[in-house]
């Protein structure tokens, strides 16, 4: 009886240490969000404070040796090289899913995901290294420079496509058979099962999918630094060279001084304020679309 | 259970006491710590190899950050010696500096592009984006793609002192950050003009990659111009304190301006001084 309630109080510690462990290492991984914003605005902070805000959006343009401190046209280099490989990748990331899950044959199938998986894995530099020996070179012959936002587009493009496409695939596969049960008994072809009923339940998960490709996107550096061309300015049209904030951060730091390096901090800051709207945005329409036929 | 828990506390207290002597060891030592440009980093780190093994208990700690980087850490105490590839400004001539070896940069464009040589007034006039083609200068019909340097780096100052440019007047197509950048960039656009060192040319053009040295005011761009001091978009690289040298940094800068060490500045693809 004794040894008995004893294991019992014993459980209970374990559970309590457990329970205790959990919160700990929770903790951790929610304050390093913290402690990163802290850092990134304590290191930003002489650049908001003597060059105010508003000069980023106003100075006529980047030149930090001269204390000009335009940011903008980064904005929309990072902005438009993610908009245009999401743009390209959902769709294909989609279908590619669709394939593997219904249409491809097993073996097929296998590979398939097999090699997706695979450049998943590929690093970002040796996309970017591809980029540079082949890609921009291309692009060059048809429409110089060839560094420019169709080169960033498509690298990135590239690197989004595998997250997208397991993402959904995963997603895919947590469909309960009976709806496919039940579709196949009302008569549904394949084509109609997957677009009536297949992909409207898989819904979250697709915008999962393309949420992750979205932050992907935004936060690559190395392979965008490397086909972008990284010229300061808002681009006219897809064969202008753009720099994002991310490339603009590594162009620099290494070099930036005073105020120019406290500005490469305030571009993180603003790099990380475009991931949190993006990120409200995506969430408000993921529990519109999956929620709107409960309501 | 316990056993293993208590190996595990057994290994943790061995680790520990290990760890600890390691930082005792190393705080007996005497350490230089050296910081700047880019440009020099590879070499001064190859010397200060050299120079660990030669006077044992030192060390020799070489960071990166650029030459203006060297110089502020120099000046805040951060660094023992700073290293800058390139002349002192007017208000860093307190700086006591010793030039160990020579840098030179050069123009260079794509094998198959015709033109073999440009006056500095067509480069000025390509990079403030006065010429845009090719053919104004006697080579093919095609757009001229300008490759510049990202802001902070010194060749990008050492480029516009020489040509009297600000980088403001640049019309660049594409910026790059280091010199292999650059490079594959031109091996892959025949079209293209940049600027990179010397050294980092000549050895990627006599080992098959496509590009080509241009000659500056008649003399070729060569490892040997750079040396003799003819060639004039050259720079030496020099390393700094705000003191005057003094034992250990003294020994280090001896030891890095003598012929012991020509053949590491060689292997790097820079001039040793005479």
């Amino acid at each position: 009886m004794i040894s008995f309630s004893n294991n019992i109080s014993s459980q209970f510690l374990n559970d309590r240490v457990l329970l205790w462990s959990l919160r700990f290492f929770a903790l951790i991984a929610g304050s390093l969000l913290f402690l990163i914003v802290i850092f990134l605005i304590h290191e930003a902070w002489p650049a908001l404070h003597q060059l105010g805000i508003t000069s980023f959006f106003t100075d006529n343009a980047w030149y930090p040796t001269e204390s000009l401190y335009l940011l903008t046209p980064m904005l929309w280099g990072t902005f438009l090289a993610t908009i245009g490989a999401v743009i390209l990748a959902a769709p294909i990331g989609i279908l590619s899913a669709v394939f593997i899950h219904y249409y491809a044959p097993s073996l097929l199938a296998i590979t398939y995901r097999r090699l997706i998986e695979l450049l998943a894995g590929i690093p970002s530099v040796v996309f970017g290294l591809w980029g540079l020996v082949v890609l921009v070179p291309l692009i060059a012959s048809w429409q110089p420079p060839g560094p420019s936002l169709l080169a960033g587009m498509l690298i990135l493009f590239l690197m989004i496509l595998p997250t997208i496409t397991l993402v959904i695939h995963s997603s895919l596969a947590q469909i309960p058979i009976a709806y496919i049960h039940n579709a196949t008994a009302l008569g549904l072809g394949r084509w109609s099962m997957i677009r009536k009923v297949i992909l409207p339940a898989a819904k979250s998960g697709i915008f999962t999918g393309i949420f992750l490709g979205v932050a992907r996107a935004l936060g690559e550096t190395m392979a965008i630094l490397m086909v972008c061309g990284n010229v300061v300015q808002a681009p006219s049209h897809l064969f202008d060279p753009i720099r994002t904030l991310t490339a603009n951060i590594a162009l620099e730091m290494a070099y930036a001084l005073g105020n120019h390096r406290s500005t490469l901090f305030v571009s993180g800051l603003m790099l990380m304020a475009m991931v949190v709207i993006f990120v409200l945005i995506a969430e408000q329409l993921r529990y519109r679309e999956t929620y709107a036929d409960a309501n | 259970m316990t056993k293993f828990k208590i190996a595990t506390w057994l290994g943790a207290l061995v680790f520990s006491v290990m760890a600890w002597s390691q930082t005792l060891a190393i705080a007996s030592q005497e350490k230089l710590v050296i910081s700047g440009s880019s440009t020099m980093a590879p070499l001064v780190a190859e010397i200060g190899k050299r120079f660990e093994n030669l006077h044992p208990g030192t060390r020799v700690d070489v960071q990166t950050g650029g030459s203006s980087r060297g110089i502020a850490d120099t000046v805040n105490g951060l660094a023992d010696i700073g290293m800058v590839s390139r002349a002192l400004k007017p208000h860093e001539h307190a700086l006591h500096g010793a030039t160990i070896a020579h840098d030179g940069i050069t123009m260079i464009l794509h094998k198959d592009n015709p033109v073999d040589e440009l006056s500095n007034e067509h480069i000025k006039a390509i990079y403030s984006g006065v010429i845009t083609n090719w053919k104004t200068v006697g080579g093919l019909d095609a757009p001229i793609t300008v490759i510049n340097k990202a802001e902070g780096r010194s060749t990008l100052e050492l480029f516009l002192q020489y040509f009297q440019l600000s980088n403001r007047i640049i019309r660049a197509h594409v910026i790059i950050g280091d010199n292999e950048q650059g490079i594959k960039t031109i091996a892959g656009n025949p079209h293209a003009i940049g600027y990179v060192s010397v050294g980092t040319a000549q050895y990627d053009a006599t080992h098959e990659v496509p590009i080509k040295l241009l000659a500056l005011h008649h003399i070729p761009a060569t490892l040997k111009t750079v040396q003799a001091g003819t060639f004039p978009l050259s720079r030496p690289l020099t390393l700094v304190s705000k003191n005057p040298f003094t034992g250990l940094a003294q020994t280090f800068i001896d030891f890095s301006q003598s012929p012991a060490v020509h053949d590491l500045i060689l292997k790097q693809y820079f001039v040793p001084i005479p």
